[in-house]
């Protein structure tokens, strides 16, 4: 299905691709989903740039892409923990993000982030967060902890969906537990398994594929989702409700970068200064459905999208990025999980 | 060109997709399973035997190893579900090879026609069509609870019971198929003659037809139980991922627990096992046909 809307993308792109100007090109590498055509048809309008899109499936296959050394895309978006890891084996270059026309324009609260200090080497494009949804006519009491979702109440036993994806299961967990994101103290970890396996009993599947529709079907009355998702889940169910935790809330940004193999760098700070306007990102948050992190691009949105609770957190959420962990890190989650399914 | 050259170069083509295909993959599995784990998936050329130990045992913090039976029961649940797969496929199968060879001729082909028609959709397709049927909103369910049988919904997806169905529906042809060459062959004159000789139905059952369509039994034994061995889908669709089995234990490997020379060498444990089965099957059915004097 991915595949087909990237392959119909290009389709399209390549059918409304304007004048070329004396044949310059941009080679954009995105997830696959995740480009919004009308944006790319636009920018070919504006600039006269030919924009050919290829896109992958995880931040895994990026790296292998772009340490292999001969992929020659302008654009990659890679997810906010895999920028460190970019920038340490010096795949990317620096962009100087202050210095472009529109750096103004990018939210305070996404300025400077951890994994990039200063904006040397990226812009944000998409953010989300990682929490659960649950349906208000099955539960009626408070939804604002995530001990509904690790001690649910009877109603809801044997009625919650979780992710299969280890990493986000346990970061929500350790989020729930107050401990740190990728934690390597085994006694630690114990916690995160204990309450794992004193909700399996609880849980009816665990898969991260058909999310939304298992909710909004009635098949579960609670699952593990992303905002995104939720949203899709109460467009069809209103009783949906997307629960944003006191304890606070996993959240993912991907962000624009330009690979050091790049081979028409001007076009691509041309593009990145382009999506930095409120006007273009938008038209990008309303096919994915995600935030961006861009002033004023609030007007516009579509309505529905602007005023959804899903992608607006209330005031004082906390939001934790997951880092990469390490390998020790990793190896103590694989065992939770072994020991969880065994 | 002599006869010998003829040869060589008319079984080229095959040498090569083997080699190609199917040696050079198994190599490449193996040398992985034989070196150490890189941080972001891949693997570092160094030899290590880690993968194999972990397979066993667990390794503690201050590297002490302790055994750990976390793997050998998902194996065991892998090959114990095939097992019963296998079996249950054969008992569903059999009468309908059975029907299908005593019909008339013209018959038998419109029948095994029918037997196909299942392959003609994607596999996905047609195990999440399960999940739409199973589910508690699924048809099942639906017309359950309209007919008043029951208040609650019964629970029939994401149990191992959804599992084996998935595979039996999955599988069944490849049982079918192999058994009804074999009773197609079956002269059931032999079958008369038995009854005649006063045998009971089930007595002839056992003393004729079965060991004269052994082979087509056993290899739509092994078509039936090599595959659920490593089935993906219907575990993971139908099982509701409640339980790891060795086909999602070495998807993870690749994937979130990063640890690919684990992952290849559970894949390379998984072919060891259907190459023992492969092979046993074999030395028996070679004694069998050497007794038989056949």
């Amino acid at each position: 299905m991915k595949r087909l809307t990237a392959a119909l993308s290009l389709a399209v792109l390549t059918a409304t691709a304007g004048p070329a100007a004396a044949g310059e090109e941009l080679f954009i590498y995105n997830w696959s989903d995740y480009t919004a055509p009308e944006i790319l048809a636009k920018f070919e309008q504006e600039t006269g740039i030919k924009v050919t899109l290829d896109v992958y499936d995880s931040n895994e296959t990026l790296l292998a892409k772009l340490k292999a050394g001969n992929a020659a895309y302008d654009i990659v978006v890679p997810s906010h923990n895999f920028v460190p890891i970019l920038i340490k084996d010096g795949l990317l270059q620096p962009i100087d993000a202050p210095k472009l026309g529109n750096y103004a324009n990018i939210d305070d609260r996404w300025r400077n982030p951890e994994w990039d200090p200063g904006n040397r080497y990226t812009v944000p494009w998409m953010w989300g967060t990682t929490s659960f949804a649950v349906d208000t006519a099955v539960y009626k009491g408070p939804t604002d902890s995530a001990a509904l979702l690790f001690t649910p109440p009877p109603e809801l036993r044997g009625n919650i969906g979780m992710f299969k994806t280890p990493e986000e299961v346990t970061a929500v967990a350790a989020i729930a537990l107050g401990l740190p994101q990728c934690d390597d103290a085994p006694k630690d970890l114990k916690k995160v398994e204990d309450l794992l396996a004193a909700q399996k009993p609880a849980v009816k599947i665990y898969s991260s594929e058909g999310i939304h529709e298992r909710l909004a079907s009635g098949e579960v009355a609670m699952h593990m989702i992303w905002n995104g998702a939720a949203k899709r889940a109460r467009d069809v169910r209103p009783t949906i409700t997307y629960v944003y935790p006191k304890e606070g809330v996993l959240a993912f940004m991907d962000s624009l970068a330009v690979p050091k193999t790049a081979r028409n760098y001007k076009n691509a700070l041309t593009f990145i200064d382009f999506m930095l306007k409120p006007e273009n990102i938008a038209i990008q948050s309303n096919f994915a459905r995600y935030s961006n992190g861009i002033k004023g691009s609030q007007a516009f949105l579509s309505p529905d999208l602007r005023d959804a609770p899903e992608i607006n957190p209330p005031a004082g959420v906390k939001t934790v990025f997951q880092p990469v962990c390490s390998d020790q890190a990793v190896k103590l989650r694989d065992r939770v999980w072994t020991r969880l399914f065994q | 060109m002599t006869p010998h050259r003829a040869t060589l170069l008319g079984i080229a083509p095959t040498l090569l997709i083997i080699g190609v295909l199917m040696v050079v993959p198994m190599i490449i599995m193996a040398a992985y399973s034989l070196m150490e784990a890189s941080s972001f998936g891949g693997v570092l050329p160094h030899f290590s035997a880690e993968a194999y130990i972990k397979l066993l045992f667990d390794r503690d913090l201050d590297d002490s190893l302790a055994f750990d039976p976390s793997y050998m029961i998902i194996l065991w649940r892998s090959l114990r579900i095939a097992g019963l797969a296998t079996l249950i496929t054969l008992c569903v199968g059999f009468p309908v090879a059975y029907f299908i060879a005593t019909r008339p001729p013209e018959q038998r082909t419109l029948l095994i026609f029918l037997i196909t028609i299942p392959f003609w959709t994607n596999l996905l397709i047609r195990t999440y069509s399960w999940v739409l049927i199973l589910r508690d909103t699924g048809l099942i369910n639906t017309v359950l609870q309209a007919g008043g049988l029951t208040d609650q919904p019964v629970k029939l997806l994401y149990t191992e019971g959804a599992i084996l169905f998935g595979l039996v529906y999955t599988y069944a042809p490849f049982m079918v198929l192999p058994l009804y060459t074999s009773l197609e062959k079956l002269d059931f004159r032999l079958v008369e003659a038995a009854r005649d000789l006063y045998c009971g139905p089930w007595g002839a059952l056992r003393h004729v037809v079965l060991p004269l369509v052994k082979p087509g039994l056993v290899a739509g034994s092994i078509l039936v139980f090599v595959p659920c061995l490593g089935a993906f889908v219907a575990p993971d669709l139908l099982g509701g991922g409640k339980e790891l089995m060795i086909s999602t234990l070495i998807q993870l490997q690749f994937t979130s627990s990063r640890n690919w020379p684990f992952g290849a060498a559970l894949a390379l444990v998984l072919l060891a096992l259907v190459m023992l089965t492969l092979t046993v099957s074999a030395v028996r059915q070679a004694r069998a046909t050497a007794e038989g004097g056949h």
